[in-house]
């Protein structure tokens, strides 16, 4: 499966342009704050025919400065194993466990962070994939703790989960800025958190965060939730589909 | 054209999926055998989790071993008696491997001994039937077929409480075929897999059934324990996908009706050979990436909810 597949806009253009210049004709004059920025949608619904999907961030700035804007997931622990060669054979030997690893996380950027921020800021605010914080569980060696992030990082990168590439936040001028970002379709489900980061000088002026839910709809929601609610029940009724299926199935063929 | 799973929380193209299911379905046709073994890792290569893959295969199994049964059943070619035995055996055989399977999770390394138990299971029974149906192909090529007997005679046949099981042909000790169901029971709880694929081959030459009754029985004794298993694992571990395991029975099916009318073509002897070929390369592959070096030394342990 790859990572990116075609993606099936959330309707990300006229809707969101429509928004955009109403932005820019009202909105922006009014407007105290040194950052303003919101998404075409805050609702990511899964259905049976999903393959990814895109939302369009916009917003504008009071004046110059560049963007930065990181997608987040829910986070949960994951446990990274290592083999090593045990009397000719390849066994699971080492588990290093982190807590709170984002589930999804990708980054946009105006320009390149490093460009654009010291690293002492850009760690402060987590941007990019090597400033996630990620804690392993029980107190392991520096090195060892180094190379099982190593290989989470590249894991999550494999399955499209982490983005390592790193967006690209166009500018209208000097103040409207928007970007699009992409979703492939092995997204998790849950409440994600989109931060939009305003620097100058080196360093994050003023942010703003934006809730963003991934959610199943539909058929596919009622399915995994009747799954968790009443599991007897639907294995029982699994089992039965099957069977119905299976007797349906060698119906047309009596007497051949 | 992708659809959305939504236990697995994937999309895959319903095409590919389809085609899974026949070509399971067309093996578990010709020889009886669930197919699980082989259904279950190419679902993981293809991006199903790994604990989603094994519970939904067994749900697909279900479906696919009835439709199996039904067209046995009506060219006369399932013995129920026998099927009923084996499934009283393989019953008790599954709780037994269901305790010692929470034993070898507690010592650690459950993967690693599943493994070696497969390629030691498969080596050996691959390794005995070849070298018996090459043995068997040889002596038909030489002499002509139709002076074998039915079956050998040996101290199995000593046992007490005989029965009669007529579309087998057989008149055996009972305890025979619950013995065997209950240690195909242990194993398909240990290692997860219907058992059709040790339960034909223990068929054929333990109990010396002929070979054509042997799919039918066996696939019926696959029906229900694949229903526990799938109970089970909706109960414990809610990765039953039940869209998915309709869209590969719907491959399955079709698969496994051009399967039984190519079974039923063969000779015996021929069928043998070709599942013992099959065994054997199952085994071999196990063993190979036991051996080889991993492509990434690194992986993500599954989620333990």
């Amino acid at each position: 499966m790859s990572p990116c597949p075609r993606m099936r806009a959330t309707n990300p253009g006229i809707r969101g342009l429509l928004v955009f210049a109403s932005l820019l004709l009202c909105a922006a004059p009014a407007r105290s704050e040194s950052l303003v920025a919101d998404l075409t949608t805050h609702l990511i619904a899964i259905t049976t025919g999903f393959t990814g999907a895109s939302v369009v961030l916009f917003g504008a700035t009071d004046g110059p400065g560049d963007v930065v804007v990181t997608v987040r997931g829910p986070e949960r622990a994951m446990t990274i194993r290592r083999k090593d060669r045990v009397a000719g054979i390849w066994v699971n030997t080492w588990a290093v466990t982190f807590n709170n690893v984002p589930n999804f996380y990708a980054v946009a950027a105006s320009h390149p962070i490093d460009e654009i921020m010291s690293p002492a800021a850009a760690s402060l605010y987590r941007l990019g994939i090597a400033n996630l914080k990620l804690e392993p569980a029980a107190p392991t060696s520096p090195p060892v703790v180094e190379a099982f992030r190593d290989a989470l990082e590249r894991k999550q990168q494999q399955a499209g989960l982490f983005v390592n590439r790193i967006g690209k936040v166009d500018f209208l001028g000097e103040r409207l800025f928007r970007t699009t970002i992409a979703f492939p379709a092995n997204v998790p489900t849950g409440s994600y958190l989109v931060e939009v980061f305003l620097v100058r000088n080196k360093d994050v002026v003023t942010g703003q965060t934006t809730p963003l839910v991934v959610s199943k709809v539909g058929l596919d929601a009622a399915v995994s939730e009747f799954s968790y609610r009443q599991p007897g029940f639907y294995g029982a009724i699994a089992v039965l589909t099957a069977m119905v299926a299976g007797w349906l199935a060698s119906l047309p063929f009596r007497g051949a | 054209m992708d659809i959305y799973l939504p236990i697995a929380g994937v999309s895959l193209d319903i095409f590919v999926l389809v085609g899974l299911g026949a070509v399971v379905g067309f093996l578990s046709g010709v020889f009886g055998v669930g197919g699980g073994f082989l259904l279950t890792p190419l679902l993981i290569f293809i991006g199903v989790p790994p604990t989603v893959a094994v519970a939904s295969s067994a749900n697909q199994l279900v479906g696919a071993s009835v439709s199996g049964v039904l067209v046995h059943w009506r060219r006369g070619n399932v013995d129920f008696k026998m099927g009923y035995v084996l499934l009283g055996g393989g019953l008790v055989g599954s709780l037994l491997g269901v305790w010692i399977f929470t034993l070898l999770k507690q010592l650690g390394q459950v993967e690693l001994t599943i493994s070696i138990c497969y390629v030691l299971l498969l080596g050996t029974l691959g390794g005995l039937m070849i070298v018996e149906s090459i043995r068997t192909l040889l002596r038909l090529h030489r002499s002509g077929a139709g002076r074998r007997r039915l079956h050998q005679h040996n101290w199995m046949h000593g046992l007490p409480l005989k029965a009669r099981f007529r579309r087998s042909r057989l008149y055996i000790s009972a305890l025979l075929p619950i013995g065997l169901g209950f240690a195909v029971g242990i194993l398909s709880a240990i290692l997860g897999i219907g058992g059709g694929f040790v339960m034909v081959p223990a068929m054929i030459y333990m109990l010396g059934m002929p070979t054509a009754v042997v799919p039918g029985t066996s696939l019926l004794q696959i029906i229900f324990v694949a229903a526990n298993v799938t109970v089970l694992q909706a109960l414990t571990n809610h990765t039953v996908d039940a869209i998915l395991a309709l869209v590969l029975l719907v491959g399955g099916v079709i698969g496994a009706r051009i399967g039984s009318r190519f079974g039923t073509r063969l000779r015996g002897e021929q069928l043998r050979f070709l599942l013992a070929l099959m065994v054997l390369a199952v085994a071999a592959k196990l063993a190979f990436d036991m051996v080889a070096p991993p492509a990434d030394l690194y992986s993500i342990a599954p989620d333990k909810e």
